[in-house]
C-alpha cells in the first residue's frame, strides 16, 4: 500500500520536473531575450510619438517601427501588453511551482527516513514533538534579538522629541508605558516559549494536575489592576490638560483657523483686529472658496496663511473646519491631532516650543520641516494633503504675517460691492 | 449510564434517521450543523484568500511606489492602468480587506464555523436549536459574500471609504468614485450579513441555554461554548445597531435625509444637507465596531483554551476566572467604543471616561494571558500544528495587547490614532490573533469535520511561514507609527520623513508575499486531505470533550444511540490516580475511583462517604 502510494507519488514528481525543466529552459532564454524585445518596444514607442508630432518625414528607423507608425496612433500601441509579462509572470509561477517541488521532495525524504527508523527501531515518536520545542526556543531567541533591533534602529528613526509644551508631557507618559508593556511582553515571551520547551511532552512523564491556585490568580488580577489605575489617572489628568483649557486662557491665545478641503488646507489668521469674520458654507463661490461672509466686518482684515506659521512660546488656539469631508489635522511632532469634521468646529490649543531653525539643528537636517498632514481617509490624494508648518520668533511672525495676503481681495471687494448696489437695486425695484 | 459506549456501526442504527438525502439537501441546502460549519469554513477560507491577495496588492504598491508591474493591468485593467495601481483603488483594496477580513472571515469564517461545529457536538444535543435558521444564516451570509465581490466589477468601483466608511465620504459619491454603486452594494451586503449574525446568535445562544444533555450544567461547559455563547450575545446586542447606522446611510444617500451630513461644500458643489453630525454615525458605527473585535477574539480564546489544554495534557488553569473574564469582556466592551472616537470632537470630558473604561479591559484580558502560561507550566506538552497555532495565538494577543494600553490612553491616542501604530495593534491582537486560533480550530478539528487527519508536517511549515510572517509584517509598523506614518497612505513618497521607512516597507511587503505563499501549504493540506489524508480514528487527541464520543463518520444526530449524560468537568487531564492522561466527561466518578478527590463532589454527602469507604480499602489517602 504504502509503496503504491510512494509510486505514484515519484511519477507525478518526475513529471512535474520534467514538465518545469521543459518550461523552465525556453523561459530563462526568454528572459534574455527580453531585454532586446524591451529596448525595441520603447524604440517603437518613442518613435511613433515622434512620428505623429513631425509627420511621415522622420520613417528614418528601423523597419519594424514603420510598421507601427503606419498601423496608426500610439496610444493602441500602449494599450496593448507587451507579451513578455505573461512569460515573466508564468515564470514566476513556475518558480514557484518548482520550490513547492523541492518542500514536497523534502518532506518526502524525511518521512522515507522516518520508515526507515521505523523498520530498524530506533524511531522516537516524540523526535518532531521535540524538534518543535526546539524551534520554539529558537524563535526566542530571534524574538528578543527582533525587538532589541527594531527598538534600537527603528525605535531611533521614529521618535523625536515633541517640540510643545503638553507634547512634553505626552512624551513622558509614552515612555512609562513603553517600559511597562515591553517588560510586560518580554516576560511572557520568555515564559511562554521557555515552558514549551522545557514541559514539551516526554515518555513516561505526566503533567502535573493543576486546576487553580486562586492566590496566584488574584494576584495577576490586582496587580495589572494597579498598573492600569495609576497609567489611567495619569493618562487621565494629562488628557484634562490638553483639552479643557481655562476661558481667559482660550481667548488671550493666538487664533487660527484652518480648513480642510479634498486635498488641501486653507489657514486664516484674524487681521489687526483679532477676531475672524463669520463664515457660512453657503457662500461658497469660485471666487470666495472659504464662504466667508463678507457681510461681517471682521472678515474684511482677515488673512490667508501660505503656510502655517507660529511664534514660538505663544499659546495657539487652532480652529479646526472641513468644507466637505472629514479630514484630520495632524502634526506629528507636535503631538496635535483632532479631526476636521464639517457642520461643527474642533478646538485644539498649543504653545509651540522649538523654532524650525532650532529644530533644523538639533536633526542635523538644514531641510528639514514641520509638516501639518491629513489623517483621516477623505479620497484619491489624501496621501498627499499637507501644509507646512514654520515655528518662528515672535518678530518674525509679525514680519511674515504683514506679507501675506488678504482674503478680502480687490477682486472680492469689488464683487461685494456690486452685489451691494445689485440687492439695493432689487429692492428698490421690488419696491416699485 | 451505558450510553457512554459509542457503537461504530451507525449505519444501522434505526431506520428512522434515514432522510432521503439529495446531493442538493445533503451538500447545498443543508440544515445539518456539521454541513453548516463546513460552509461556512469553506467559504471563510476563500474570502480570506480575497482578501490576502487584496493586501498583497496594495502591500505591492507600498513598497514599490514608483515601479510598473504590468501583469497588473492584465488583472486589473483600468484600475491599475500602466501597471500602477490608481490611489482610488487603492483605497478600494484596504477597504474590501478590512471588511472581508472582519466580517466575513474573522466573524462568519470563524464563530460561524465553529459555533455550528462544536455547539451541538460539545454540549450534546443532536442539532442546533433551529435547523432551518441556521440554514438561513450561511445562505444570507453566502449572498453577502457574492455581493461584496461582486461590487468589484462594478464601473466605479467597489466601496472605498475605508471599512469604517465613515460619511460623509461614504456619504456623496462625488467625493469618491467608490461612494457610488460600490457603497450601495458594501450596505446592501452588510445589510445581508447581519441578519445572518442575527439568526445565527439566536441559534446560538437558545442552542446553548436548551439543548444541554443530561449532566451538563453550565459550569461544566468547556471554554469553547462559553466563548461562543458570549461571542453570540455581544453580537445579538451590537450587530442591529450597525443596520440602524447602515438604514440610515442609505437615507442619506438615497433618499436625501440628513441623519449624517451637514455644511457640505463637495467638489464645489454646495449641498442642501443640513443638521446632520457626521459623529452620530461613529457613535452609531463603533458601538458595533468595538464589541465587534471581541466577537472575533472570543472564540479564537475559547478554541486556545481547549486546545492549549489537551496539548498539555493539563486542565486549564482557572477555569473560572478564564470564564469570568470572559463576562468581563462582554459586558465591558459594550462602554468602551469611544476609544475610537478620541480626536473626532467628541466632548473630551467623554474621552476620559471612555479611556477609563478601556484600560479597565485590559485586566480581564491579563488574567488570560496569564493563565494560558499557568496551564503551560508542568505541562506535557504535544505540538501538535493546532498547538503551535494556539501558542502563536497567546504571543499575538500579548503583543498586540500591550500596544493597546497606549492606543487606550486618550492623550498617547492623540499622536497615534490612525496612523501604522493601530495597523501594527490590530493586525496583531484581532487579526493574527484570531486567524491563528481560527486556524488551530481548523488543525484540531479537521478529524471531526471531514474524518481524516491533516499532513502535520505541512502544518507545521504552514505555522512557521505565518508566525514569523505576520510578526515581520506588523512589528515594524508600530515605528512608523510612532513617526507619524498615517495609515491608508497611497504612497510614502510626497513626505520628507517618510522616506525612510520605503525599506521596510519592502521587508514587510517581501514578508507578506512570503506569508501569502505560505498559505498554499495550508490550502493544499486542507482540501487535499478532505480526501487523501490518514483515516482518523474516534478520538485522536485524547480529548476530554463530548464531540469525540461521536463516530467518525458524520450521521443524523450525532450519537448513533442515547445522547451520553455528562458526569465530570472537561478538563481533568492527567489527574493523579488515573491511568491515562485524560478522562472524559462521560465517565462517571464511580468508575474513576483511584482519582477521585473529594473536591469532585461539591458536597455531595453520600458521594463523599462512598468515595471515603473506597479510599480506606484501597489505602488511599487523599486531602480532605
Amino acid at each position: 500500500m504504502k509503496l503504491k502510494i510512494n509510486n505514484r507519488f515519484k511519477s507525478i514528481l518526475g513529471c512535474l520536473l520534467l514538465i518545469s525543466l521543459f518550461f523552465a529552459a525556453p523561459v530563462l532564454a526568454y528572459q534574455q531575450d527580453a531585454v532586446v524585445v524591451d529596448t525595441i518596444a520603447v524604440e517603437e514607442t518613442s518613435v511613433s510619438v515622434g512620428v505623429e508630432a513631425v509627420e511621415a518625414d522622420t520613417v528614418i528607423a528601423a523597419s519594424s517601427t514603420s510598421e507601427v507608425v503606419s498601423t496608426g496612433t500610439a496610444a493602441v500601441e500602449l494599450k496593448q501588453i507587451d507579451p513578455q509579462v505573461y512569460k515573466d509572470f508564468f515564470y514566476y509561477v513556475l518558480l514557484f511551482l518548482v520550490i513547492c517541488t523541492v518542500i514536497a521532495v523534502i518532506g518526502k525524504v524525511i518521512s522515507i527516513y522516518e520508515l526507515t527508523r521505523k523498520m530498524n527501531g530506533k524511531y522516537n515518536p516524540l523526535a518532531n514533538n521535540t524538534l518543535q520545542a526546539v524551534l520554539l526556543l529558537l524563535f526566542l531567541i530571534f524574538f528578543l534579538w527582533g525587538v532589541y533591533y527594531s527598538y534600537t534602529v527603528w525605535g531611533d528613526w521614529s521618535w523625536r522629541d515633541a517640540v510643545t509644551e503638553h507634547g512634553e508631557k505626552i512624551d513622558t507618559m509614552f515612555i512609562i508605558t513603553l517600559v511597562i508593556t515591553t517588560f510586560v511582553m518580554i516576560v511572557v515571551h520568555i515564559l511562554l516559549l521557555s515552558f514549551a520547551y522545557i514541559y514539551r511532552m516526554r515518555a513516561n512523564r505526566k503533567a502535573y494536575f493543576y486546576p487553580h491556585n486562586d492566590t496566584v490568580e488574584k494576584i495577576w488580577t490586582v496587580v495589572p489592576a494597579i498598573v492600569l489605575t495609576v497609567l489611567v489617572l495619569f493618562g487621565f489628568f494629562t488628557w484634562r490638560s490638553i483639552t479643557s483649557i481655562p476661558e481667559d486662557l482660550q481667548k488671550s491665545a493666538l487664533q487660527v483657523e484652518v480648513l480642510g478641503e479634498q486635498f488641501m488646507w486653507r489657514v486664516r489668521y484674524p487681521g489687526t483686529d483679532g477676531e475672524m469674520g463669520k463664515r457660512n458654507y453657503k457662500l461658497t463661490t469660485a471666487e470666495n472658496p472659504y464662504g466667508i461672509d463678507f457681510n461681517d466686518k471682521n472678515s474684511w482684515d482677515d488673512i490667508s496663511g501660505e503656510h502655517i506659521v507660529l511664534p514660538v512660546g505663544r499659546s495657539v488656539r487652532f480652529h479646526i473646519i472641513s468644507k466637505d469631508i472629514i479630514h484630520s489635522f495632524y502634526i506629528p511632532d507636535f503631538r496635535v491631532q483632532i479631526n476636521a469634521v464639517p457642520g461643527m468646529t474642533n478646538y485644539f490649543q498649543f504653545t509651540p516650543t522649538v523654532t524650525t531653525e532650532e529644530m533644523r539643528d538639533r536633526m542635523n537636517d538644514p531641510k528639514y520641516d514641520y509638516v501639518m498632514l491629513c489623517n483621516k481617509i477623505c479620497g484619491s490624494a489624501h496621501y498627499n494633503m499637507q501644509k507646512k508648518v514654520v515655528v518662528v520668533t515672535e518678530a518674525e511672525y509679525k514680519q511674515w504675517l504683514s506679507t501675506q495676503g488678504k482674503y478680502f481681495t480687490e477682486d472680492l471687494q469689488k464683487e461685494f460691492a456690486q452685489q451691494n448696489i445689485e440687492i439695493e437695486g432689487i429692492t428698490t425695484a421690488s419696491l416699485n | 449510564m451505558s450510553s457512554t459506549v459509542i457503537s461504530h456501526d451507525a449505519a444501522h442504527h434505526g431506520s428512522h434517521d434515514h432522510h432521503h438525502e439529495t446531493f442538493l439537501t445533503k451538500y447545498i441546502f443543508s440544515q445539518d450543523h456539521k454541513m453548516i460549519a463546513k460552509q461556512f469554513l469553506i467559504t471563510g477560507i476563500i474570502m480570506a484568500v480575497f482578501a490576502m491577495l487584496l493586501s498583497i496588492l496594495f502591500r505591492i504598491q507600498l513598497a514599490w511606489p514608483d515601479k510598473d508591474f504590468p501583469i497588473l493591468e492584465v488583472f486589473l485593467g483600468k484600475w491599475a492602468e500602466g501597471g500602477r495601481i490608481k490611489p482610488e483603488f487603492f483605497l478600494s483594496l484596504v477597504t474590501i480587506h478590512g471588511t472581508m477580513m472582519v466580517f466575513f472571515v474573522l466573524t462568519a469564517g470563524l464563530s460561524g464555523t465553529f459555533s455550528n461545529l462544536l455547539i451541538p457536538y460539545q454540549i450534546g444535543a443532536r442539532d442546533m436549536a433551529s435547523p432551518l435558521m441556521n440554514m438561513l444564516s450561511y445562505w444570507f451570509f453566502f449572498v453577502a459574500c457574492v455581493i461584496m465581490i461582486g461590487s468589484f466589477f462594478v464601473e466605479s468601483g467597489p466601496a472605498s471609504a475605508g471599512w469604517t466608511i465613515y460619511p460623509p465620504l461614504s456619504a456623496v459619491p462625488t467625493s469618491i468614485s467608490g461612494s457610488g454603486m460600490g457603497m450601495t452594494l458594501w450596505l446592501i451586503s452588510m445589510t445581508l450579513f447581519i441578519a445572518s449574525q442575527v439568526l445565527g446568535g439566536v441559534n446560538y445562544i437558545s442552542t446553548i441555554l436548551n439543548m444541554r444533555t443530561k449532566g451538563m450544567d453550565l459550569w461544566r461547559m468547556p471554554l469553547t461554548i462559553w466563548s461562543f455563547f458570549l461571542t453570540a450575545i455581544v453580537g445579538l446586542l451590537s450587530f442591529p445597531v450597525l443596520v440602524s447606522a447602515v438604514v440610515l446611510l442609505i437615507f442619506d444617500r438615497s433618499f436625501g435625509t440628513s441623519f449624517y451630513l451637514s455644511d457640505l461644500v463637495v467638489q464645489g458643489q454646495i449641498l442642501p444637507n443640513e443638521g446632520g453630525s457626521p459623529i452620530l454615525f461613529q457613535h452609531l458605527f463603533w458601538f458595533l465596531g468595538h464589541p465587534e473585535v471581541y466577537i472575533v477574539v472570543m472564540p479564537a480564546l475559547g478554541l486556545t483554551s481547549e486546545v492549549i489544554s489537551t496539548n498539555s495534557r493539563k486542565p486549564i488553569f482557572g477555569y473560572h476566572a478564564m470564564v469570568y473574564s470572559l463576562v468581563g469582556i462582554t459586558v465591558l466592551s459594550f462602554i468602551v467604543w469611544g476609544h475610537h472616537m478620541f480626536v473626532t470632537g467628541m466632548n473630551p470630558f467623554l474621552g476620559g471616561v471612555f479611556m477609563i473604561t478601556t484600560l479597565i479591559i485590559a485586566v480581564p484580558s491579563a488574567v488570560k494571558a496569564f493563565n494560558y502560561i499557568a496551564t503551560l507550566w508542568r505541562g506535557n506538552i504535544r505540538f501538535t500544528p493546532a498547538m503551535l497555532f494556539a501558542i502563536g495565538m497567546v504571543s499575538f494577543f500579548v503583543s498586540g495587547g500591550v500596544t493597546g494600553i497606549f492606543l487606550g490612553n486618550a492623550a498617547l491616542d492623540i499622536n497615534l490614532h490612525d496612523t501604522y501604530f493601530v495597523v501594527a495593534h490590530f493586525h496583531l491582537v484581532m487579526g493574527s490573533a484570531s486567524i491563528f486560533g481560527m486556524l488551530c480550530g481548523v488543525y484540531h478539528w479537521y478529524p471531526k469535520m471531514f474524518g481524516r487527519m491533516m499532513n502535520t508536517k505541512l502544518g507545521y511549515l504552514h505555522f512557521w511561514l505565518t508566525f514569523l510572517g505576520a510578526y515581520l509584517v506588523f512589528f515594524p509598523m508600530h515605528f512608523m507609527g510612532i513617526d507619524g506614518v498615517p495609515r491608508r497612505y497611497y504612497a510614502f513618497t510626497e513626505f520628507p520623513f517618510m522616506e525612510k521607512w520605503v525599506s521596510v516597507n519592502i521587508l514587510v511587503t517581501w514578508a507578506a508575499i512570503v506569508a501569502g505563499l505560505g498559505q498554499v501549504a495550508f490550502l493544499v493540506n486542507f482540501f487535499g486531505s478532505i480526501w487523501r489524508g490518514k483515516k482518523a480514528t474516534q478520538n485522536p487527541w485524547k480529548s476530554n470533550t463530548l464531540e469525540w464520543t461521536t463516530p467518525v463518520e458524520h450521521i443524523h444526530g450525532n450519537w448513533p444511540g442515547e445522547i451520553p449524560a455528562v458526569h465530570r468537568w472537561p478538563y481533568d487531564y492527567s489527574k493523579p490516580g488515573h491511568d491515562e492522561d485524560f478522562i472524559s466527561q462521560v465517565v462517571p466518578y464511580s468508575q474513576t475511583m483511584s482519582s477521585n478527590s473529594y473536591h469532585d463532589f461539591e458536597g455531595d454527602e453520600e458521594a463523599i462517604a462512598i468515595q471515603r469507604e473506597w479510599n480506606k480499602e484501597n489505602n488511599r489517602s487523599v486531602e480532605e
